[in-house]
């Protein structure tokens, strides 16, 4: 697997997704945005931080560079995209994925510990777990809380859209486990065709014992599966 | 020519900044206020003379990237 990991001024977050896809067998390479098109990758991730500034909406001017053009047009006929934290608000700024990330509820940025419900286990991002495992990761974000209206959400529910919902340790999804208000508890969702990815969580940040936690290296373990750890990219 | 243009959340749309300004007026006293939703103003300076002509561009510019349209609405007002 061959993960194309972009760079914008303000992320912060591309060597803890780096080293990520190395602990799954994958080969990543950080890439800067300035850049026109892709490289040839398997994977394109789009890491967290706080590109531009958070200017104007988080992820929103980032959203419009050219590279991400690419990355659209390329998501469009089938690449798999991975989004975390500010990536997954760029891809609802570029309209890959429906809704939009507000400020979270409570107004405060929030950086804890984190569980979530692994929804299905027939996605490219989830064959290695367990459908209904609860997987303890890592939030740390003051605008994450997720917002489509009722339609929306019924046809994300309806179409197996919701891959990841806030739950507590025992995998009960509860008001009190959701970080930031995000709609119907939803930590990260998929596009209908599957291979475009955006949650708000931090996966890379729980794929080594010293992290805590080593509940997220599935979501990296399954996309090495699916592409096959060592291979090159076409 | 400038133009001006209003960002605000939908209506429906949680507004957490608008509540917590609308629980610090209310601890200053002012007891009066019934909602407070916060936006953003954007502020253009264009080259053009053309008042329909920036009226549409403008709209070009809010759906493309000032604003959000899941969750916001705009108002464009050409100032001069």
């Amino acid at each position: 697997m061959k993960a194309a990991i972009i760079l914008f001024p303000g992320t912060n977050r591309e060597r803890d997704m780096a080293a990520a896809i190395r602990r799954a067998g994958g080969m990543p390479e950080i890439v800067w945005h300035g850049e026109p098109t892709l490289p040839a990758c398997d994977v394109a991730i789009l890491p967290g931080g706080f590109s531009y500034g958070d200017y104007l909406r988080c992820g929103a001017i980032a959203a419009h560079s050219p590279i991400l053009r690419d990355v659209v047009q390329k998501a469009n006929s089938g690449l798999t995209v991975l989004g975390v934290c500010n990536g997954f608000q760029m891809l609802l700024e570029t309209g890959l994925l429906p809704g939009a990330l507000m400020r979270n509820e409570s107004i405060k940025f929030v950086c804890h510990d984190a569980h979530l419900t692994v929804e299905r286990s027939d996605t490219r991002f989830t064959r290695a777990y367990n459908a209904g495992a609860v997987a303890q990761v890592v939030v740390a974000h003051g605008d994450g809380n997720y917002f489509a209206d009722e339609a929306t959400l019924d046809r994300l529910e309806g179409e197996g859209q919701v891959l990841f919902r806030y739950c507590d340790t025992e995998g009960a999804v509860t008001e009190t486990a959701n970080p930031n208000g995000s709609q119907r508890n939803i930590a990260g969702i998929i596009n209908a065709k599957g291979n475009v990815l955006g949650m708000m969580p931090h996966p890379e940040d729980a794929t080594a014992a010293f992290q805590g936690s080593t509940d997220g290296l599935g979501l990296f373990r399954s996309l090495s599966g699916f592409f096959g750890p060592g291979r090159e990219a076409a | 020519m400038k133009a001006r243009v209003t960002v605000t959340l939908k209506n429906g749309v949680l507004d957490p900044q608008g509540k917590a300004i609308h629980h610090a007026l209310d601890a200053l006293g002012f007891s009066g206020v019934e909602d407070v939703r916060q936006g953003k103003l954007i502020e253009l300076e264009l080259a053009g003379s053309d008042r329909a002509s920036a009226e549409r561009e403008v709209a070009d510019m809010s759906e493309k990237l000032l604003a959000n349209t899941v969750i916001e609405n705009y108002a464009i007002e050409i100032v001069e």
